[in-house]
C-alpha cells in the first residue's frame, strides 16, 4: 500500500512563534504548471499589528546587543541556511525555477547572510564620523538603527529577495516586519524556521504571508514603524507608499534590483535603516598641536 | 450618590457562613464576557468611559512631588492633540504626597485618593492606621484606601477585620472608603466573598481587589465574584456599594470585558466613576490609543503619548 504524504502546514512568524493568521483564512497559489503550492496564510491587518508590538519588544534587546555578536548571529543564520539547501532548492524548483537557478538563489542567500553578518561590528567605523566645526567643540556623527522596520520583500524571488532586504535591517540592531512574496511564499515560511533554530531572538524578524495590497498600508501608515524597505518597481505601490508613511514621516527605501547579482550588496543598504546622531561635546576642536586629547 | 446611614440597622450575618462560591461556574461565566464584540461607536463611547473611570495611581518608594505633580496634570491633560477626552476620575497616592496631589488637580474635578493603614501590607497597629489615614484625610484626601489585615483575616479572626473597617471608616469622615481585600493573598473565591461581605458590612464604599504589588491581582473570576457579593449586599440591605479592580489591568480590550461585566452583574447604574473604578497606571495610555487608532485608522506608537 502507498504512503499518503504528510503535507507541511505554513504558518506565519510572529515573535519567535509559528502561528496561524488570526483571520482564519487561507490562499493557494499555484505555479507555472498549476500545481498547488500549499495553503498559505492570508493575513490581516491584525496580524501587522501584532507583528509590530512583537518587533517593538524585541528592538530594545536586539540594538543594545554587541555588535560582534549579532555579526554571530547572522553568521549563524548562514550556517543553518546551508545545513537545509537542498530543502530550499527543492522548494524553490517546485515554484517554478530550474535547479541551475535554484542552486544559484540558495548559495548567493547564504554568501549574502555572511557578507552582512561581517559588516555588523564594522560599519559604523565607516560610516561614522569626527566633524570640523567652527567652535570649540568635539562633534561626532554615529549611526544608531532606526527601530522597527516595514520590509516588502521582492515579489519575484522566494528567498533571495527576503534576505536581501532583511539581512541589512536586522545587521544595523533593528528590528522588522518583513511581508513575503505573495506568489512564491514557501521559502518564506521555511526561512522563518531557519532563523527559529539560529539564535535569532524572537520578534527581531517577524515574517506575513499574503497580499501585499492588503498588509502593506497598515504597515506603512503604522505610527510604530519607523521606516519601510520596498522591493520592487510597482509605481502605485510605491506612490501609495510615500503617500501613507508621510503620516509619521518615515523613511523609505525603494530597491529595484537583480538580487540573483552577487554584487547587490553593500554598506549603504545597511545605512538606509540607521540614524545619525550628531553629538557636540563641549571640550574643544580635538586635534590642533596645542590640543590636550 | 446617596449618603447613606451604614449598616447600622441591619443584622450582621455570621461571615463563616458567606456563600461558597463555584469555581468552575465563574471561570465559564467570566468566559462568556471575553467573546461579546464591542466595535466602532460602541467601541469609542467604552473607551471614554474607561478613561473616565480611572485612578491614576503611583505608589512607589521612589515617588517624588515632581512625579506626582506630573500625574496630576496628566490626569487633567491625557492627550490634548484630541480635544474633547474627559480626565481621569481620581490619581492615587501615598498619604504624603496628597498635599501636593491635592493642589496638583485643585478646581479640576479629579479627586485625590490616598492609600493608608500601612499600605500595602497592613501590617500595623489599628493606632498607626487610624493616625495614618486621619493625616490622609487631614491633607484633603477625597478619598481612602485602606488594607485589610490579611494575616487575620486568614486565621479566621474576621470581628477584628470588621471591626478595623469599622474604626478606619469612622475617621475618613467625608472622604469615602475603599477597601483592599488584596485578593491575591486570599487565594480562594470563598475567601474572597467573605471579605468581600465583612467588608460591606463594616461600612466600606467601594471594594478593591489589589494593592498592585501582588500577583496575581484583578482577575476576572475575583472581580466577578466581588460584584457578585456586592449585588447580594444591594439586596440584603438596599444599600449601594462601588467596585474597583486596581492591578492587572493594562489593555483596552481587558478593560472593555469588564464594563460588560459590571453592566450584566449590576447593571448601567454602576457603569460611571462613582461606582466603578480602575486602579491603573498604563491602562490609560492603551485606551487613549485605541481611541486615536477608532479616530485617525491608523495604529499607534506610543511615542506620540505621554509617559506613564
Amino acid at each position: 500500500m502507498g504512503r499518503l504524504e504528510v503535507l507541511k502546514t505554513y504558518k506565519v512568524y510572529i515573535g519567535g512563534k509559528f502561528p496561524r493568521t488570526e483571520s482564519g483564512r487561507y490562499y493557494t497559489p499555484t505555479n507555472a504548471k498549476g500545481e498547488q503550492l500549499g495553503n498559505i496564510c492570508l493575513s490581516s491587518r491584525k496580524d501587522v499589528r501584532n507583528s509590530v508590538v512583537a518587533a517593538r519588544k524585541a528592538f530594545g534587546g536586539w540594538s543594545e546587543r554587541a555588535a560582534n555578536n549579532r555579526g554571530q548571529i547572522l553568521y549563524r543564520i548562514a550556517e543553518m541556511l546551508e545545513g537545509r539547501k537542498a530543502q530550499f532548492i527543492e522548494e524553490i524548483i517546485f515554484q517554478g525555477a530550474t535547479k541551475k537557478d535554484a542552486e544559484k538563489e540558495v548559495s548567493i542567500a547564504i554568501d549574502r547572510l555572511i557578507y552582512y553578518a561581517g559588516w555588523c561590528d564594522k560599519y559604523t567605523q565607516v560610516l561614522s564620523s569626527v566633524n570640523p566645526v567652527a567652535s570649540a567643540h568635539f562633534n561626532f556623527s554615529v549611526h544608531e538603527p532606526m527601530g522597527v522596520i516595514g520590509v516588502v520583500a521582492d515579489k519575484h524571488t522566494s528567498l533571495i529577495g527576503l534576505v536581501s532586504l532583511m539581512a541589512p535591517v536586522i545587521a544595523g540592531g533593528n528590528t522588522c516586519v518583513v511581508i513575503a512574496s505573495e506568489g512564491l511564499p514557501l521559502c518564506s515560511v521555511t526561512f522563518a524556521e531557519v532563523l527559529n533554530s539560529s539564535d535569532v531572538p524572537g520578534g527581531v524578524v517577524n515574517i506575513l504571508t499574503g497580499k501585499v495590497g492588503e498588509m502593506m498600508p497598515p504597515l506603512a501608515s503604522h505610527m510604530d514603524v519607523n521606516g519601510i524597505v520596498y522591493s520592487g518597481d510597482d509605481k502605485k505601490e510605491i506612490k501609495d507608499l510615500e503617500e501613507s508613511t508621510a503620516l509619521n514621516m518615515k523613511r523609505i527605501s525603494v530597491y529595484s534590483a537583480d538580487w540573483m547579482n552577487s554584487d547587490e550588496q553593500d554598506i549603504y543598504k545597511i545605512a538606509d535603516c540607521q540614524e545619525v546622531k550628531t553629538t557636540w561635546h563641549p571640550i574643544e576642536n580635538i586635534g590642533g598641536a596645542s590640543s590636550s586629547y | 450618590m446617596n449618603k447613606k446611614n451604614g449598616t447600622a440597622n441591619h443584622r450582621i450575618p455570621d461571615f463563616s457562613l458567606s456563600p461558597r462560591i463555584d469555581k468552575v461556574g465563574v471561570e465559564e461565566r467570566v468566559s462568556r464576557f471575553q467573546t461579546r464584540s464591542i466595535k466602532t461607536s460602541a467601541k469609542l463611547q467604552g473607551l471614554k468611559m474607561v478613561l473616565n473611570m480611572i485612578d491614576l495611581t503611583t505608589l512607589e518608594g521612589k515617588d517624588t512631588p515632581g512625579k506626582v505633580r506630573q500625574m496630576c496634570y496628566k490626569a487633567q491633560h491625557l492627550h490634548d492633540y484630541h480635544p474633547g477626552l474627559p480626565s481621569v476620575a481620581a490619581v492615587c497616592v501615598y498619604p504624603t504626597m496628597v498635599g501636593v496631589a491635592k493642589k496638583g488637580v485643585e478646581g479640576s474635578g479629579v479627586k485625590v485618593a490616598s492609600v493608608s493603614t500601612a499600605f500595602p501590607s497592613g501590617q500595623a497597629p489599628l493606632k498607626i492606621k487610624l493616625a495614618d489615614t486621619k493625616f490622609a484625610v487631614s491633607e484633603g484626601a477625597d478619598e481612602i484606601d485602606m488594607v485589610i489585615s490579611r494575616g487575620k483575616f486568614l486565621r479566621g479572626e474576621y470581628n477584628y477585620v470588621f471591626d478595623e473597617i469599622a474604626a478606619i471608616k469612622e475617621v475618613c469622615g467625608d472622604a469615602r472608603l475603599k477597601v483592599i481585600l488584596e485578593t491575591g493573598e486570599l487565594v480562594t473565591l470563598d475567601n474572597v466573598r467573605r471579605a468581600s461581605d465583612i467588608a460591606m458590612y463594616a461600612g466600606a464604599d467601594f471594594i478593591k481587589t489589589s494593592t498592585g504589588k501582588i500577583q496575581p491581582a484583578a482577575t476576572m473570576q475575583v472581580t466577578y465574584t466581588m460584584l457578585e457579593a456586592i449585588r447580594d449586599f444591594m439586596d440584603e440591605t438596599g444599600i449601594k456599594v462601588g467596585m474597583k479592580p486596581a492591578g492587572g489591568i493594562s489593555n483596552s480590550k481587558l478593560a472593555l470585558h469588564n464594563l460588560v461585566m459590571v453592566k450584566e452583574v449590576l447593571g448601567g447604574e454602576w457603569l460611571n466613576n462613582d461606582w466603578f473604578r480602575f486602579g491603573a497606571s498604563s491602562l490609560a495610555n492603551d485606551v487613549l490609543m485605541q481611541i486615536m487608532k477608532a479616530e485617525t485608522g491608523n495604529y499607534q506608537s506610543s511615542d506620540y503619548f505621554s509617559i506613564d
